[in-house]
């Protein structure tokens, strides 16, 4: 499996950590509840089809990615930059 | 028919024709007082002790595929009690007792065999924390040794006990623990639930759960609408896409953990032995083929096949603790998708959606817990209370904090 790296270009995926759904991205502000932060730490939509994951190009520019990926397949379909994902909001 | 020693025999006089099929294949009733979702280890269990123990026969098990297809069909195996959290400690504790009774209970030989599982050391403090896991598997009521490095090297010769990164300090080894043969499992507890009436419904994909103002009517599948008093869902692997029909999230990602098969060999590895430093663990099947396995592939996964790095990874941890198995040619490999929960444990409730109960999140443990979740599941199924040995695997754990995480890893399901 290769993760297209949106600094280092396409890479093995041993040189990347995987840290899970990238609902972490979406920290509930500190007033949000219990509720709130029970479903963020916790919940997970788990779809078996495309996923929206964080991963952490640990052994390149060490760079927090945001991939859409198929899990049934493991076919990416897009890889962004942690931060640009966050800032533009998709 | 009754399987013993006298029907062995008879059947070999009489030219082996008294055999027959061992479970029906029913066509479905439009109602069901309790329909089961799932027709792997835990759903065929679940069935089972609810006619056994509870009297309710008016049952259906639902299966997209064939009978034991899914994960009971694709493990190592291997069955244990060596937990340390009270909630785990009880409840596979109870699955072991459940186990060492299991084929005079279903009348079927599930060639359980209680060869031992040894865990291995590689530091004092990791026999210090092994001696600790010891005593907390006897309080528990179980059996336990700790082993010397003299001991281990005499009783398993084969290992690599000059393995300078990993020196082999002693083990924790329980001797009740051991293996089973998984299909059987799932075959006798089939053929002990259609003995009883309940109805295998094989071929039958559930595509929707009917719920009406929060309490659930039935399930919609491939092969129409089934009513049903009672649905439990024993799909481990699929249990966030089945929950979500009855629009629940579930706090549980799903991954993909592999394991591997030898050629056969003679008789070599007498029990289960692992070794934690590179999460490898090795047992020999009946048929002389060595089973081992390793770590998850790590990212969330569907497929139910691994990716080469864990294999090598795996290849070389086996490499590392028994050089021997090189000379092996590894003829099988194979994947199966955990219900990987965010503690590490499962989860037997009953959901927030009325007559709904959930049985999932057994990651890597499921296999060895087939017995005790089949039991306590009927149970709650049957008397809406749960039983004393899982009286803590609840749902509400996750947002009350009362989190059962054996490695002490977190929310990070893909770490436990």
């Amino acid at each position: 499996m290769r993760i297209e790296c949106p600094i280092c270009g396409p890479r093995d995926s041993r040189e990347f950590h995987y840290r899970g759904s990238a609902k972490l991205l979406d920290r509930p502000t500190a007033d949000a509840g219990e509720e709130a932060f029970s479903d963020y730490v916790y919940q997970r939509e788990n779809p078996a089809g495309r996923n929206r994951e964080l991963w952490f190009h640990e052994l390149g520019c060490r760079a927090w990615l945001v991939a859409e990926r198929d899990v049934t397949t493991h076919a990416f379909f897009s890889v962004q930059l942690a931060k640009t994902a966050k800032r533009s909001g998709s | 028919m009754k399987y013993s020693a006298w029907s062995v025999f008879w059947n070999g006089l009489t030219g082996n024709r008294g055999w027959k099929p061992v479970w029906r294949n029913p066509e479905p009733k439009p109602h069901y007082d309790v329909i089961v979702i799932g027709g792997g280890g835990h759903g065929l269990a679940t069935a089972y002790y609810l006619a056994k123990d509870h009297g309710i026969t008016n049952v259906a098990v639902l299966e997209r595929g064939y009978l034991g297809g899914g994960n009971v069909g694709r493990n190592t195996t291997i069955v244990r009690a060596n937990y340390g959290l009270e909630g785990n400690s009880q409840f596979y504790s109870h699955s072991l007792k459940l186990w060492e009774n299991l084929e005079q209970d279903f009348n079927y030989n599930a060639m359980m065999s209680q060869r031992s599982v040894c865990n291995l050391a590689h530091s004092d403090g990791q026999m210090d924390a092994f001696a600790r896991r010891g005593n907390m598997m006897r309080m528990q009521g179980d059996d336990s040794e700790l082993l010397t490095r003299e001991q281990i090297r005499a009783e398993y010769p084969y290992l690599d006990h000059r393995n300078g990164r990993f020196p082999i300090y002693g083990g924790l080894r329980q001797k009740r623990a051991g293996t089973a043969r998984h299909d059987a499992v799932a075959w006798g507890y089939a053929r002990g639930a259609d003995m009883r009436g309940v109805d295998l419904i094989q071929n039958c994909e559930v595509t929707g759960i009917r719920v009406e103002q929060g309490v659930v009517k039935g399930v919609e599948t491939s092969r129409g609408y089934f009513s049903a008093g009672k649905v439990g869902m024993c799909a481990a692997g699929r249990s966030s896409q089945v929950a979500a029909m009855a629009g629940l999230t579930l706090p549980i990602e799903s991954h993909v953990l592999q394991a591997f098969v030898t050629e056969g060999l003679k008789p070599i590895l007498p029990g289960v032995v692992t070794f934690g430093m590179g999460h490898f663990y090795i047992s020999q099947s009946d048929k002389g083929g060595l089973v081992f396995g390793g770590d998850l592939d790590m990212y969330n996964s569907y497929a139910q096949r691994g990716n080469l790095p864990m294999m090598e990874h795996v290849a070389e941890a086996g490499m590392a603790m028994m050089p021997m198995i090189g000379k092996a040619k590894m003829l099988r490999s194979w994947g199966g998708i955990m219900d990987m929960s965010m503690d590490g444990s499962a989860i037997i409730d009953i959901s927030p959606v009325g007559n709904f109960f959930i049985n999932c999140g057994w990651c890597y443990g499921g296999f060895k817990a087939v017995p005790a979740s089949g039991h306590v599941f009927a149970h709650l199924m049957a008397t809406g209370n749960h039983h004393p040995a899982a009286d803590k695997l609840v749902l509400k754990r996750f947002e009350q904090g009362r989190m059962i995480d054996e490695e002490s890893s977190g929310a990070t399901p893909n770490l436990h």
